[in-house]
């Protein structure tokens, strides 16, 4: 997507209206093209995943919960996709199962530590946070104030730059 | 000289970063078992020869291999002679969970290939290999005589496994289940 954009602006950063006009009429006409075509395809594409898993659970409220949680459980066999977007034999058991249990009357909570107990934190998306998954939930953080350390730095060495050549010009004005 | 030290610092820490990864990379996706040091799920199943229904607590008192395998899991077929080998060599007794297979082809399977199992429980929904954390076949799991999942290998079994990750945690001699144990009991004689 990021291509996309840079396709679609890298004409007006290079500033010279006049003879890329034309140019980047067609450029912008071809991403939104593109852009329009990858939505239409992701949209289809969500109602197919559904009828991966074309049972329903009679009461609606538990069926909500039930398509939740199938949601933020990984599928083992393919680790990249929720037991709900896949269409592998062990993530349809694994979906029975978490049927089953909430059948069973288990709690959201309950359902996920039954699962975590036999396959690992792994099968959660989102993992719970303790002393294994800490630098999981922490590393995000710690980069990000990395980053910011290093713009703030970065920013206060142009900026003193920029006010010394600015004196150079001053005087060579005089 | 000093404004190259922290970029120089973050390559060198990047570059351990990725060399730990690339390490590690034939570790890639085997997740390891969260049964660790727990007792292994129990279950009930029928056998594949359809003779009385495996129990898992008959597993009691002896090392076990539990193998999940299936017809249709190519690398099944890739360690099944290293399977043979170890059930020839008479180390430990393995069991074979039959994981979402045919009877027909399962039972065609052992008698043109040989058979390693000493029982094949048949799975053939998939329930019990959900309890045990199973996630791809062939997946052979160490319990120890007290029903204590030990060890759990992803992938085919092969000699340098089974010596690496199998013989090193097992016992130096397994004992026949009836052998008595020579331990002594601290305080026994003053029992009365």
């Amino acid at each position: 997507m990021s291509l996309f954009w840079c396709l679609y602006r890298a004409p007006r950063w290079r500033g010279d209206s006049r003879e890329t006009s034309d140019v980047s009429h067609l450029i912008k006409a071809a991403a939104t093209a593109i852009l329009w075509g990858v939505w239409a395809v992701s949209a289809f594409h969500a109602p197919m995943a559904q009828a991966i898993d074309p049972i329903e659970l009679e009461d609606p409220a538990l069926q909500q919960r039930y398509r939740d949680l199938s949601h933020e459980l990984r599928c083992m066999q393919c680790q990249n996709q929720s037991i709900a977007d896949s269409p592998v034999g062990l993530a349809g058991d694994l979906r029975r199962e978490v049927r089953e249990l909430l059948l069973r009357g288990l709690s959201d909570d309950q359902v996920r530590d039954h699962l975590r107990a036999r396959y690992g934190d792994f099968i959660l998306f989102r993992p719970d946070f303790n002393a294994r998954t800490a630098w999981l939930w922490l590393a995000p953080l710690a980069l990000l104030l990395l980053g910011l350390g290093v713009a703030w730095r970065v920013l206060r060495q142009r900026g003193a730059m920029v006010s010394k050549d600015d004196s150079i010009i001053e005087e060579s004005r005089r | 000289m000093n404004r190259f030290l922290l970029p120089a610092g973050l390559f060198g820490l990047l570059v351990v970063l990725l060399f730990v990864g690339i390490q590690r990379s034939s570790q890639k996706g085997i997740i390891p078992s969260a049964l660790l040091g727990k007792p292994g799920p129990e279950f009930r199943l029928p056998s594949l020869d359809g003779s009385a229904d495996f129990e898992s607590a008959s597993m009691r008192g002896r090392w076990h291999l539990l193998n999940v395998w299936g017809t249709w899991c190519p690398q099944c077929r890739v360690e099944h002679d290293m399977l043979l080998e170890i059930a020839r060599s008479g180390e430990i007794a393995i069991i074979g969970l039959n994981w979402k297979d045919e009877d027909v082809l399962a039972q065609r399977w052992l008698a043109e290939l040989g058979d390693p199992y000493d029982a094949v429980p048949v799975d053939r929904d998939g329930q019990v290999a959900v309890e045990w954390g199973v996630y791809g076949a062939p997946e052979t799991f160490l319990i120890d005589d007290q029903g204590i999942v030990r060890h759990r290998h992803v992938g085919a079994m092969t000699p340098e496994v089974w010596a690496r990750e199998f013989l090193s945690r097992m016992p130096t001699r397994q004992g026949a289940p009836d052998e008595p144990v020579l331990v002594p009991v601290p305080g026994a004689a003053v029992e009365g």
